[in-house]
């Protein structure tokens, strides 16, 4: 599905870490695997150090956090702010709402359209599309955009399949109307047949938690985690994202009429060094462009990945000038989704810790 | 092409015997999907190609002559 928008823009994205940096090697011992071949690994799929939230630091308070920063420094007025979506997989509560909840902590007015949406890898994508969307209503002038995620606490510290690559992590993006601004492309597409690609058993209505759901489960490759716990059938995923990722950029091409040369950077989401190398080389970009930096650093905090890959990698220079960018994300689901769009003279773009 | 691949393959598993004809990697539990990322790495590196990612599927790391024909598929001379 195609999507065109005009006269809108990013103004500011500010990305919020936890402080808490865990490195694979002092992790390599909760894996049932040699240490020399999580070694081999680490280099392969770019596995240096991670961020985790501390106990009892929920997603919501990752955004609660990075809303007070942006108002207490004069960087966002929350009187101006029409709508708030929140878009993660480990909310607070089933019921009431993140968006909701966060609106309610800042008493934020009550002309206000809050959303929650469930979405992991491809959040940043379907989140700007839904804030486009938004901002085509004579009434919304300014959408806050949350990307919150922190999947840690349900995430088996002794599966090698998931926990060296997950992280924590929110990012707060400003998208609001603008005069003359160019026009943005983007396309979503989804699979539900895959949804189980990437599950968490327990925990819902279907199959609640209990102490059962909670009993540590050794898997055909060595892994241990309970139905309470992330599963990621990584073979499925990887073979998903080769497939389906390259002809989605290779339409977007088309569909925007901008061709591939001309695209400053590639901001995709980042599962491991391994899959984004192999994405550049089938696009033909080059690697320096598609950076794969985060889940190296920081890890992979599902629909954060994209922002925090904007913050990091471009910081202040793109407080001061404009670039094309060509954002993707793609997983849960399952979900694939891009945008082409220009990016540029932001208020701020920054990273902050929590 | 068939020495260096089981080369390659050697010094990723040292306790296998890739050289022993007839036998399925995979299915003999001589490489998992782990392997198969290192493997595809040392492969593109060594033979100068970038191996096609739709391509890293397990039936084609399961003999030599699945690796030489990968590679031969995907530019390797």
């Amino acid at each position: 599905m195609d999507f065109v928008f005009k006269n809108k823009r990013i103004s500011g994205i500010l990305t919020i870490l936890p402080k808490k940096a865990i490195k694979f090697e002092d992790e390599i011992e909760n894996y049932s695997f040699s240490p020399a071949k999580s070694m081999k690994l680490k280099l392969a799929m770019g596995y240096k150090e991670h961020r985790i939230a501390e106990l009892g630091q929920t997603s919501v308070d990752f955004a609660i956090y990075g809303l007070k920063y942006l108002f207490d420094n004069g960087l966002l007025n929350k009187d101006d702010i029409d709508a708030l979506l929140f878009v993660g997989q480990s909310p607070d509560y089933i019921m009431p709402p993140s968006s909701n909840i966060i609106q309610g902590h800042f008493g934020i007015k009550e002309d206000c359209f809050c959303l929650d949406i469930s979405q992991g890898c491809a959040g940043f994508e379907i989140g700007l599309i839904q804030a486009f969307m938004l901002l085509d209503q004579p009434a919304v002038k300014k959408v806050v955009l949350l990307n919150a995620e922190v999947l840690s606490p349900r995430t088996s510290r002794r599966d090698r399949n998931s926990w060296p690559l997950i992280g924590d992590a929110a990012a707060v993006t400003i998208v609001e109307e603008c005069e003359g601004g160019n026009t943005i492309y983007a396309n979503v597409k989804m699979d539900g047949t895959g949804a189980f690609a990437l599950n968490i058993p327990a925990g819902g209505f279907r199959m609640p938690s209990t102490p059962e759901t909670a009993v540590m489960e050794q898997d055909s490759a060595g892994n241990f985690r309970s139905k309470d716990n992330l599963v990621m059938q990584g073979d499925d995923v990887f073979n998903f994202v080769q497939r389906e990722v390259p002809p989605m950029i290779e339409h977007l091409y088309e569909q925007s009429g901008i061709d591939r040369n001309n695209v400053d950077w590639y901001m995709f989401h980042q599962p491991n060094k391994f899959m984004l190398n192999k994405l550049a080389d089938k696009l033909g970009v080059s690697r320096e462009k598609m950076p794969a930096n985060i889940v190296e650093n920081f890890g992979n905090a599902s629909g954060v990945t994209v922002p925090t890959c904007i913050s990091y990698n471009l910081g202040n220079k793109l407080c001061n000038s404009e670039m094309q960018l060509c954002m993707a994300g793609f997983g849960v689901g399952l979900t694939w989704s891009s945008v082409m769009m220009k990016v540029g003279n932001l208020i701020f773009n920054e990273i902050i810790e929590f | 092409m068939k020495k260096q691949i089981v080369k390659i393959l050697t010094e990723l598993r040292p306790e296998f015997d890739f050289s022993q004809e007839g036998l399925d990697f995979i299915e003999e539990g001589m490489l998992d999907s782990f392997d198969m990322v290192n493997l595809v790495n040392d492969l593109d590196s060594t033979f100068g190609i970038s191996i096609d990612g739709v391509d890293i599927l397990p039936e084609n790391f399961a003999t030599v002559e699945a690796i030489e024909q990968l590679l031969k598929k995907n530019g390797a001379k």
